[in-house]
């Protein structure tokens, strides 16, 4: 008999009787300590309760109190092929972090459904999350079919449905087993109840299932969890995810796209020299030269590289009860990496009895949904179809993991250069990071024309979808960086430059800077305009006098007007209105939510993800 | 090779690893039983021969004589960095406990004083799922309170080796790289890597420790197996409970979840 175990997880809507399962399943297998069910019999006739095999399992005090299971139980059986590991998955929505835990680590899945009952929410919601997980070995055992009087029709309409559903997911069952858990049917022993059942027993599925494997033919993953150095050697450790690595292979490191040579495998307590190591090992190296490489980095082979994105697709599961929102960055971990993400978008929430999907601003607990995800730095992945090991990861927000994902699009990064990330960052390569270009928004226009306004809420607008935004304002800059400076026509043409030049800087640095200025003169802004050059985007905030004068929001027109205020802007000297702006914004004709909205229009368009020169179209996969 | 064994021990140090590059200050309980004797063995593969942090025996000074005497050998042949923390006595613990779960919970206390005095952020220890139903439940990265609190109800998310590295101030974590191995597997990978083991677990005289306590409140099980081949023999039809020696355990049927929800190991 073999010694490796199989890890079955159970699991179902809750009171489909996925305790009675096991329960029955290590009774009849002879594999309850001495004692167990007697001890179990009686603790419920001291409470009164009558004999349930799942009380066998629920060990705990509090589960027994409140009669549902809590968290995942790992229970050892045997039949005579092999041994199991069951994890008994709870049914109850509140403990999905609990199923999510227990699943992940299963080669196998027994769906439980009430065969009066048929699949509910969370029959539905569970088989979604095998799908996410990866547990591709699922059979269902339709249950309590002493309640249908073992009704050949009604099992074949539980397993159509259910097949159905599976099907859209990718998942065919190995089998779909009618039982009795409660009366040992087609359990261990073939139940005469339902002679038209043709199909294996419990354990015969159970034993035809297979032990998860990671082929060593796939591409070589290799991420670092450490560097070590325990005396004058450095050895790189991690676990290889996929493939195969050998000694005098050459592997690059993503995302740095650095080279090396492996010199060793190193292995303590080993008389032999290792010369290959493959998928699942955990491992460590040497290399011929010393290269930056540390926890996080991948190793791979030259051909077959992973791909270095800023942007991906995931779809993913939720466990908190804070939602994801968009806007909102979290740190994505794939294999040992971790980067700051940004909600972009969630493209899809996905309703899980139909799978229908609509798309919304949040995902709350226990959803499923589609996201786009961006990163400021490059992230080395893979597909979560091809590779899963560096396909898939946590999100984390704060100290904690709040969601899974498998990676199911992957936005390239311009491939090129990618050896120059960590020395020199290209204007495109902050593009491709920010998801946008940087840029300087120039609102021109008169004292009241609503420039400040319309400035602070473009900067949150931009914020809340997470670009990388920054206002300057020409009552804000004039406390510091121009804080000598006065209204002179040579001071103004001074404080324009000024901020021309701190706004280039900010634009440079890949931020949407957002300058609102007076700035009457047309050849102060001229000289704005060559300092940013083609970055510069001049948008007039226009109104008539007449209506600044009446709105006056700092009382600065009553003011000139009183003659305390010497060359007011409109009142004691010129505002030249530009010629050919980019853009044009009329607030005396727009409300104040549709002058937002036609800037960000304009600026979503200029300097937006389709304005960036490799923004390619995503293609679906999986 | 057993493959099963291999992928066993590569989880375990892919776990030992994340622990060690995650969490700041860490320690490694040692009991100087076969599972911890076992983890040690893993720490010296994972870390390449040296053990890269401080491994501590919350003693009772009701360990057996053979004990002490494997600690001390042990101690010097592979040169670990061996600190002992004396646990306060009985007479300071719970009286609302039963007494034989009194006794054990001097270890509780003896790890408290350990995590206030040393500041220890992660400790390693090496329980398994498959020995008692409690710690069926527990996570890899398992965060507790200064006080050892153990929430049950609500333990963190942990999926595809994606574990929880970081905590709010005041919070540690046991770290549990045994998680998913068994008896036997410990058994058959101290067979095959050839660690050793104290001999109390060999049967003498129709009696042998099948799981390794303090004088006072553990005993040995019937069994003639006095080789490692002979225990793997007995363990692959046993239905005898593996902590069946364990007194405290079966003297009410919550005291092990007790002594586990305010810190037991």
């Amino acid at each position: 008999m073999p010694h490796s175990q199989l890890r079955i997880v159970i699991v179902g809507h809750v009171d489909h009787g996925k305790s009675t399962l096991i329960g029955r399943l290590l009774n009849d297998t002879g594999s309850l300590p001495d004692g167990k069910v007697e001890q179990v019999r009686e603790m419920s006739r001291k409470r009164g309760m009558p004999f349930e095999w799942a009380f066998v399992m629920d060990a705990l005090q509090a589960e027994r109190d409140q009669g549902i299971t809590i968290d995942t139980t790992q229970i050892h059986f045997k039949t005579a092929q092999r041994p199991y590991v069951i994890i008994d998955a709870p049914g109850h929505t509140e403990f999905l972090k609990n199923m999510v835990t227990g699943a992940s680590q299963a080669d196998a899945a027994l769906l439980v459904i009430d065969a009066d009952e048929g699949a509910l929410e969370q029959s539905r919601r569970h088989a979604f999350l095998l799908h996410l997980l990866g547990v591709r070995q699922v059979a269902v055992v339709v249950n309590k079919m002493d309640k249908v009087e073992f009704s050949s029709r009604r099992y074949e309409q539980v397993a159509q449905e259910i097949k159905d559903y599976l099907a859209e997911l990718g998942l065919f069952p190995k089998a779909v087993i009618p039982v009795s858990a409660r009366n040992g049917d087609n359990i261990v022993s073939r139940s005469d109840a339902a002679e038209w059942y043709l199909g294996p027993t419990v354990i015969e599925q159970l034993d035809a299932f297979r032990p998860q494997q990671v082929s060593p033919d796939q591409p070589l993953r290799f991420p670092l969890q450490d560097v070590y150095k325990p005396d004058d050697r450095r050895i790189l450790a991690g676990r290889i995810e996929s493939g195969r690595l050998r000694v005098g292979d050459t592997l690059r490191f993503s995302p740095t796209g650095t080279s090396a040579t492996v010199v060793s495998i190193e292995a303590w307590n080993h008389p032999e020299t290792v010369l290959s190591a493959q998928a699942g090992q955990s491992i460590g190296i040497t290399l011929d030269k010393r290269i930056f490489a540390e926890r996080g980095h991948i190793a791979h082979h030259e051909a077959d590289a992973p791909t270095l994105a800023h942007r991906l697709s995931v779809r993913l599961f939720w466990l908190v009860s804070e939602p994801l929102v968009v806007g909102k960055t979290y740190t994505l971990k794939i294999a040992t990496a971790e980067h700051r993400v940004t909600v972009e978008q969630v493209t899809a929430v996905i309703n899980v009895e139909d799978l229908s999907s609509t798309p919304g601003k949040s995902v709350h607990r226990n959803e499923v949904a589609e996201v786009v995800l961006r990163s400021r730095s490059p992230i080395a992945l893979d597909l979560a179809a091809d590779l899963p090991r560096t396909g898939r990861g946590a999100l984390i927000d704060g100290n904690d993991v709040v969601g899974g994902c498998l990676v199911v699009e992957i936005e390239d990064a311009a491939a090129s250069n990618i050896t120059e990330v960590s020395h020199t960052v290209s204007v495109d390569e902050r593009s491709q990071a920010n998801g946008h270009q940087g840029g300087i928004v120039w609102l021109t226009g008169l004292s009241g024309a609503g420039k400040s306004t319309l400035a602070m809420a473009l900067e949150r607008a931009l914020f809340d979808r997470g670009w990388q935004t920054f206002v300057l304002d020409g009552d804000n800059v004039r406390n510091g960086l121009n804080a000598g400076l006065g209204f002179s026509a040579d001071d103004r043409a001074e404080n324009i430059r000024r901020v021309a030049e701190t706004a280039k800087l900010f634009a440079d640095a890949g931020m949407v800077v957002i300058a609102s200025l007076i700035s009457p003169l047309k050849a102060d802004r001229a000289r704005a305009r060559v300092i940013g050059g083609e970055r510069f985007h001049e948008v007039h905030v226009a109104a008539d006098l007449a209506t600044c004068e009446d709105r006056d929001p700092k009382g600065l027109y009553k003011k000139a007007r009183a003659g305390e205020i010497a060359e007011f802007t409109g009142i004691s000297a010129p505002y030249e209105a530009p010629d050919q702006p980019e853009l044009v914004i009329d607030t005396d004709t727009l409300s104040r939510s549709e002058a937002l909205a036609q800037l960000l229009d304009y600026v979503d368009e200029t300097l937006g993800r389709n304005s960036l020169k490799s923004g390619k179209e995503l293609t679906y996969v999986i | 090779m057993s493959a099963d064994l291999d992928q066993l021990e590569n989880q375990s140090i892919y776990i030992l690893r994340e622990a060690y590059n995650r969490i700041d200050k860490l320690a490694m309980l040692w009991s100087i039983g076969k599972d911890s004797n076992a983890l040690l063995w893993l720490c010296r593969k994972a870390f390449f021969g040296r053990i890269p942090f401080p491994v501590v025996q919350l003693d009772t000074a009701m360990e057996l004589p053979e004990v002490y005497e494997f600690r001390d050998r042990i101690t010097k042949e592979w040169d670990l960095d061996l600190k002992v923390e004396q646990c306060p006595p009985e007479a300071e613990m719970d009286q609302t406990l039963p007494p034989l779960t009194r006794a054990a919970a001097r270890k509780t206390e003896g790890l408290k004083n350990l995590l206030r005095d040393h500041a220890y952020q992660g400790v390693m220890v090496g329980i398994r799922r498959d020995e008692q139903a409690t710690r069926a439940k527990e996570r890899v990265f398992s965060p507790r309170s200064l006080e050892g609190d153990w929430d049950v109800k609500d333990q963190p998310a942990e999926f595809w080796d994606h574990y929880k590295t970081r905590f709010p101030e005041g919070v540690h974590v046991r770290i549990h790289p045994l998680l998913a191995w068994t008896e036997l597997d410990i058994w058959r990978y101290s067979q095959r890597e050839g660690i050793p083991i104290v001999p109390l677990y060999f049967a003498r005289d129709g009696k042998r420790y099948r799981s390794l306590g303090e004088k006072n409140i553990t005993f040995p099980v019937d069994s003639t197996a006095s080789t490692i081949d002979e225990i793997i023999a007995e363990l692959q039809v046993t239905r005898v409970p593996e902590r069946a020696g364990r007194a405290m355990d079966n003297e009410s049927e919550d005291s092990f979840e007790r002594l586990r929800s305010v810190g037991y190991m």
